[in-house]
């Protein structure tokens, strides 16, 4: 697909896209491949704008910081679009020709035409998963949201095997050994609190990916 | 205290079977910390510090030091540093931006008295406004306060650079402490692949007797200098000692370049030296450099780089050999004053060839492509 592919994640503080990055940066490793991921943000707060990036490639990856050109931007949360909940303007912006979009909605937003005739020119490609929707469906918390994303990008993408994200989701929430900051750790264990064992938070969320991985719906413009 | 095998550094350095793992770079201070046989760290959180040392008191917890505690803010947490390194312990802390500011005075007397503290700095923008940002602007003040300065590219670098900061610290005929810096969030937040060795050996402990100077001793120099300091006293004899004592300093960091050679391979690291233009770089800068000549070299353009690992002692031997065959050397930055440009053109005989920029800064990320303007340009 690109030989260098390299992912904006926008969301909001608390949606999980730190931790989304983490796992789709740790299975790509897993797979031999290089990988790098790191967050944006401000002082943490919930609901304001949150970024993280992940690079993936067959090659050393030496560049760092915020992705200015991504190949494929994950939309967390509506807002990050009508409120303008993003770190630039408008949310695309970098887009590469051929970029992908996906966005968690349940039905398609209302884009400008503007906005639709430079995603045209790029011949981006829009996806919509209702990801928060599948989360409290099948895993009973919205928590689930950026895992069913990661479904989302299985979905279009065949950048990492499920068995990989499995396995990177195992080692985030099963080992003791790492540390987040101390408000998702928090989150950590809200969300751990919700299931019984650890094998059901993962069966669960393997549920969640592979039903967000086949409800992902292509929008086309025009 | 978890058992662990005492190993030469030698060994842990170079030959011990080293194992991937993808972690960050404040993680990456952890794994270093938990071998470096530490004694004693004291912390105070700000970002983007805060997570190294709370995951160093993490160890703590798990029993690999023996001491650790959160202190009153920066100045203070810098000044018991100093006190736990008189007393003859090995004892890491950590900070960043305004924290390396608020705590500045204490760098200096940490030089003075001789004590190889090693201490991380995360660099962050500095207020006002208010940033958390990476910026490398604190780096600018701490040129010249007498302690040695590392500054890592990658979690690898600062793994890497904390164990040996500690050995080369510690060498009798240095003894001074260092600074290993690296850029907050493109380091310390940024989830890279980190090769390190087992968590079972750890380096030997400190010996206090190793030290120069004689250890809380209230009628020698230096404490000798702070129970009853010249500056009561008005006569040449208190100003020929001040100023034998700061080049003594001075001549300390010096003889570390040795040890650097021989512990870090070099106080720079060079590729395509024989490049007509050449980009020099410290930190992150280094990566965002090696991005612009893989993308110059598709174009077919040809450009080298020199990676300046240790700023202090500074590379000018090197620096100034290294550049003089070069059309161009362009320094990019990740502040505004460009003071890694101005350290290069002390060295340089032919200073006019020299591009300070692109320099990025209050947080914002370098593009490759601004490096490769400059490429393109200085190509023409």
């Amino acid at each position: 697909m690109f030989k260098k592919t390299f992912i904006r994640m926008s969301g909001l503080g608390g949606q999980g896209v730190v931790t989304a990055a983490h796992i789709l940066g740790a299975a790509a490793t897993r797979e031999g491949l290089d990988s790098t991921v790191n967050p944006f943000f401000g002082a943490e707060k919930r609901l304001a704008p949150a970024e993280s990036y992940v690079r993936i490639s067959s090659e050393r990856i030496f560049e760092r910081g915020e992705v200015l050109d991504p190949n494929i931007i994950m939309i967390y949360h509506p807002h990050v679009i009508t409120l303008g909940k993003c770190y630039t303007m408008p949310f695309f912006d970098g887009l590469q020709p051929e970029g992908l979009l996906i966005i968690n909605s349940e039905k398609p937003l209302e884009l400008g035409d503007e906005e639709l005739a430079r995603l045209a020119d790029l011949k981006a490609r829009i996806f919509y998963v209702p990801a928060s929707q599948i989360a409290v469906e099948v895993a009973g918390t919205e928590l689930s949201t950026n895992l069913a994303m990661l479904g989302g990008l299985l979905g279009v993408t065949d950048l990492v095997s499920m068995e990989s994200i499995k396995e990177s989701m195992a080692e985030r929430f099963g080992g003791g050994k790492f540390v987040a900051s101390g408000t998702t750790a928090a989150l950590d264990d809200v969300l751990k609190s919700k299931f019984a064992k650890l094998s059901q938070l993962i069966e669960k969320n393997v549920e969640v990916i592979e039903k967000s991985r086949s409800s992902v719906q292509e929008y086309l413009i025009n | 205290m978890i058992d662990q095998r005492v190993v030469t550094p030698e060994y842990l350095f170079f030959e011990a079977p080293r194992e991937k793992r993808f972690m960050t770079g404040s993680e990456a201070v952890r794994e270093a910390i938990k071998r470096a046989n530490v004694d004693m760290a004291i912390s105070y959180p700000i970002t983007p510090q805060s997570e190294s040392m709370h995951l160093v008191g993490d160890l703590y917890a798990e029993g690999y030091l023996r001491e650790y505690f959160r202190g009153e803010n920066e100045f203070a947490v810098m000044s018991a540093v100093a006190g736990a390194s008189m007393g003859g312990v090995r004892v890491f802390t950590a900070t960043g931006g305004p924290g390396t500011l608020r705590a500045f005075e204490a760098f200096p007397t940490w030089a003075g008295a001789r004590l190889p503290i090693v201490c991380a700095f995360m660099t962050r923008g500095v207020n006002s406004p208010l940033s958390i940002q990476p910026d490398t602007i604190e780096m600018a003040f701490m040129l010249n306060t007498g302690i040695m300065m590392f500054h890592a590219e990658t979690a690898q670098d600062l793994y890497d650079m904390i164990l040996k900061a500690f050995v080369i610290a510690e060498k009798t005929d240095v003894h001074i402490p260092v600074g290993v810096f690296t850029d907050g969030f493109f380091v310390t937040h940024t989830r890279d692949t980190v090769e390190i060795a087992a968590e079972d050996i750890k380096l030997p402990p400190y010996n206090p007797y190793c030290a120069p100077v004689p250890v809380m001793d209230m009628e020698n120099v230096p404490v000798r200098q702070m129970r009853d300091p010249f500056v009561m006293k008005s006569n040449f004899i208190s100003y020929a000692t001040h100023a034998s004592w700061q080049q003594e300093i001075m001549a300390a960091a010096e003889r570390a370049r040795n040890y650097v050679v021989k512990y870090l391979g070099g106080l720079v690291e060079v590729e395509n030296e024989d490049a007509d233009i050449l980009i020099v770089a410290s930190g992150t800068a280094v990566s965002q450099s090696r991005e612009a000549i893989g993308m110059a070299r598709r174009e077919g353009l040809d450009a080298g780089l020199i990676k300046i690992k240790c700023l202090r002692p500074f590379p000018g031997e090197e620096i100034r050999k290294l550049t003089r065959n070069a059309t161009a050397v362009i320094v990019p930055e990740f502040n505004r004053v460009g003071w890694l440009c101005q350290e290069i053109k002390s060295v340089m005989e032919d200073t006019g060839k020299v591009i300070g920029g692109p320099r990025v800064f209050g947080g914002m990320t370098m593009p490759p492509d601004l490096i490769l303007a400059e490429i393109r340009r200085c190509s023409r």
